[in-house]
């Protein structure tokens, strides 16, 4: 039997390719030299992050992509109904109207939360006395817990004539303002206490990265006549790009899950006007005390998963570029 | 990826801790019992006499007292994650859901056995039967939907405490008057999380009107009936025309009745029995209190929308499980209801805890029996019975009519919106939104 003429056409180009230097082999090692070598050193201190991981989070990743395509309330033996739990999700008009509101909730946070942190820490840093006192006035509202936060934001959102910002308001002839109670004010009222109560740790971020900015530079520009807007604009900014483009990046994907102040705040009210997507995902798998409806709680889910992590993957292709550049 | 570790976790851990009854080390059967919470510590003493008592006529059962209160928010998960006691109360609401889904224990062969198995109400009944007629969960209160309202606001606005309104336009106009005099809401109403859509329900009943219509095995949606239509025009109105209803409309169970406690609402429609939690968990003045029944306008169709609190076993419970558990539902819940000595203990035990005794409620039997328990407390009544006259006089003679039956919760909860737009949008089309809800309705009863 002779070999395929391919075969022998393709010897030479086999030994054309062969290196010059001939591969250096590592020895081969068996279980006891590597166990010997220190081996099973690194192995047992992964062992517990490894078990933390798995348990936690890979294994129960694992089980939402089962559970959503099963029918199930966790009690009865589950259905298997392949992708209907996700026909339904993209079938359910209130998707639309959840996806609405958190690209709603996303633009007013950028317009609303993101300048915010940026000009007080460029403020707070031109300060020449007491810049402790302000870090720590601007960090209080993250060290509340969001509940406690959220229930005196609440307070403060009362909606009656009586409330404490329609009673301030009201002082200079306004309002009163429903706050809440009302579709067209109730997702900026979510959106000034998200960002009241997540400004500070920005703040504290752009803090640090301003420290990185070399005096030298503020010299110069003083030098060649700039203006504290020309500083800002001409110094400040360039130099933390890196870090807008974080936070920028981080904050988009938080407003994505934003879940705690609408449900803590409105529960998706009124008239669905605050129902999140996050929101909707607990509303489909625990709204109902009978148990929910967990396989179109975990499509949904793995649907948000697959439109972060593009998201994400965009996020470090710019970041890339911008890096580059 | 966030979100779905969340989920995924919480629903991994929770049906990690299922259980499902066990021995002791001494072989007697091990059921667990659901404890109210947050209890003084008389109450609690007097749960572990009555625990103690059961035990030493059982001998070979051994009960574990465990703290537990249904809570919408939380039994879900305590339901899918197998960690609620072997014994728990739900309310009527979810009753027929749960037998739907076989998320409860089948205890109808143990329930037949007990003496007085065919003598319950008719109506109350149902809530905890299957289609078939049997018996899965055990009632052991019913109550009807009420008008709560404010008597010390009553009197500020100029109006008689001791003249509640007896009809949907004396509401209206009560309300006005209230909120005109005192600056308070003159009436409210629950919007969110699935109340919303219950006391529009109510609401709808007592104008004639129902949400679903069951034909043969199939259930027909008419969230959109003229009753219903009727009753949200009615609160709009309110709403609107008159600006009586306040300024929150985001109101559930617990902050509505938080709000009227502390006098910021005139009236409200809740349970008839609601005085007991009011009192206990909303430090109402005993003095502020009035309750009287709901005007029905509809004809002959109007009636009260009933509720009431199941007895049921944990689907998971073995079979001597099973057994001992009704055992003890009918000892703890049942007893109390049909034995002097059990039902003048668990009064004076209740009265000396500081909580309510003698709030209105429904017979779970028939009224014989009832009348006949209510001579026996009789001393240690605590509530302002004169007070509640007004509702008490008429609650027999107002035709109850059983909460809907098929997906019920779902449907309220299609509700809530609606309502909450009628009380948030003055252009809210009524007539459009609710065939909106009808259809997706009866999507779900389709579903089925």
């Amino acid at each position: 039997m002779t070999a395929p003429p391919s075969l022998d056409a393709a010897q030479p180009v086999a030994a054309a390719v062969q290196p010059a230097v001939p591969v250096r082999r590592r020895p081969r090692r068996s279980p006891v030299t590597w166990v010997r070598g220190g081996g099973l050193g690194p192995v047992v201190f992964l062992l517990p992050m490894l078990v933390v991981f798995g348990l936690f989070s890979w294994a129960p990743i694992v089980q939402t992509v089962v559970m959503s395509v099963q029918e199930t309330n966790l009690v009865t033996d589950p259905t298997f109904v392949g992708l209907d739990n996700f026909r339904a999700v993209l079938a359910d008009p209130l998707l639309w109207t959840a996806v609405r509101n958190t690209l709603w909730f996303a633009v007013l946070a950028l317009l609303l939360g993101y300048p915010v942190p940026l000009v007080a820490a460029v403020l707070m840093s031109e300060v020449r006395r007491f810049k402790g006192l302000y870090s720590t006035l601007a960090y209080l509202p993250v060290v509340i817990p969001p509940v406690v936060a959220v229930l005196l934001w609440k307070f403060f959102y009362d909606a009656s004539p009586g409330g404490v910002f329609n009673t301030l308001l009201g002082a200079v002839g306004l309002g009163p303002v429903p706050w809440l109670q009302d579709a067209s004010t109730a997702m900026v009222s979510l959106v000034v206490e998200a960002t009241w109560a997540a400004a500070g740790g920005t703040i504290i971020i752009y803090l640090a990265a301003l420290t990185g900015v070399p005096p030298e530079q503020y010299e110069a520009a003083e030098i060649d006549g700039a203006s504290v807007w020309g500083k800002v604009w001409h110094v400040t900014l360039p130099r933390l790009r890196g870090v807008l483009l974080i936070t920028f990046i981080l904050q988009v994907v938080g407003t994505a899950q934003v879940f705690l102040e609408p449900f803590l705040f409105t529960g998706g009210g009124p008239a669905n006007s605050t129902t999140t997507i996050l929101l909707l995902i607990y509303d489909y798998a625990f709204a109902n005390s009978l148990g929910g409806d967990y396989g179109s709680a975990t499509a949904l889910s793995l649907l948000l998963a697959v439109v972060l992590g593009i998201l994400s993957a965009v996020y470090f292709r710019l970041t890339r570029s911008w890096s580059a550049s | 990826m966030k979100s779905i570790a969340v989920l995924a976790v919480a629903t991994a851990v929770l049906a990690a801790c299922s259980g499902g009854g066990a021995r002791s080390a001494d072989g007697r059967t091990v059921v667990t019992v659901s404890l109210d919470p947050g209890l003084e510590q008389g109450a609690v003493d007097a749960f572990n006499a009555r625990v103690a008592r059961f035990e030493s006529a059982n001998p070979a059962i051994d009960l574990v007292p465990r703290e537990y209160e249904w809570d919408a928010t939380t039994f879900t998960t305590q339901l899918a994650g197998g960690t609620l006691p072997d014994v728990f109360t739900v309310p009527f609401t979810d009753g027929r859901g749960l037998i739907e889904r076989e998320q409860i224990a089948d205890i109808s062969g143990e329930v037949a056995g007990l003496p007085y198995a065919g003598k319950f109400n008719e109506e109350v009944a149902k809530a905890g039967s299957a289609d078939d007629g049997r018996m899965w969960a055990v009632p052991i209160a019913a109550h009807g939907q009420a008008l709560h309202y404010n008597r010390t606001l009553f009197t500020q606005a100029g109006l008689d405490p001791d003249e509640p309104p007896t009809s949907w336009e004396g509401i209206r106009s009560a309300a006005r008057q209230i909120s005109e005099k005192t600056g308070q809401a003159g009436f409210a109403m629950m919007t969110s999380g699935n109340t919303g859509g219950w006391i529009a329900t109510t609401l709808a009943y007592a104008f004639g009107g129902r949400t679903e219509k069951l034909e043969g095995d199939t259930a027909k949606s008419t969230a959109d009936s003229a009753g219903m239509v009727k009753a949200l025009q009615a609160v709009k109105a309110m709403r609107w025309d008159d600006n009586s209803m306040g300024a929150n409309f985001l109101y559930e169970w617990g902050t509505i009745n938080q709000d009227f406690a502390a006098g910021r609402i005139g009236m409200y429609v809740s349970g008839g029995g609601n005085y007991g939690s009011l009192k206990a968990q909303n430090a109402m003045k005993p003095e502020d209190y009035g309750v009287t029944a709901l005007p029905l306008t509809g004809g002959p169709d109007a009636g009260v929308l009933g509720g009431g609190t199941l007895a049921a076993v944990s689907a998971g419970a073995s079979d001597p499980v099973r057994a001992a558990a009704v055992e003890w539902i009918d000892f703890y819940y049942l007893e109390k209801l049909t034995n002097e000595d059990a039902a003048v203990a668990d009064a004076k035990t209740t009265a000396d805890s500081g909580q309510a005794v003698g709030s209105p409620e429904l017979p779970v039997f028939d009224k014989a029996a009832f009348d006949e328990r209510m001579t026996w407390i009789a001393q240690y009544v605590n509530v302002p019975v004169e007070q509640m006259t007004p509702y008490t006089d008429r609650m027999f003679d107002q035709p109850l009519v059983p909460e809907p039956t098929r997906s019920t919760q779902q449907v309220y909860a299609l509700l809530d919106p609606v309502v909450q737009a009628v009380l948030t949008d003055r252009g809210a089309d009524v007539g459009a939104l609710l065939s909106g809800v009808q259809v997706q309705a009866q999507a779900l009863l389709d579903r089925r």
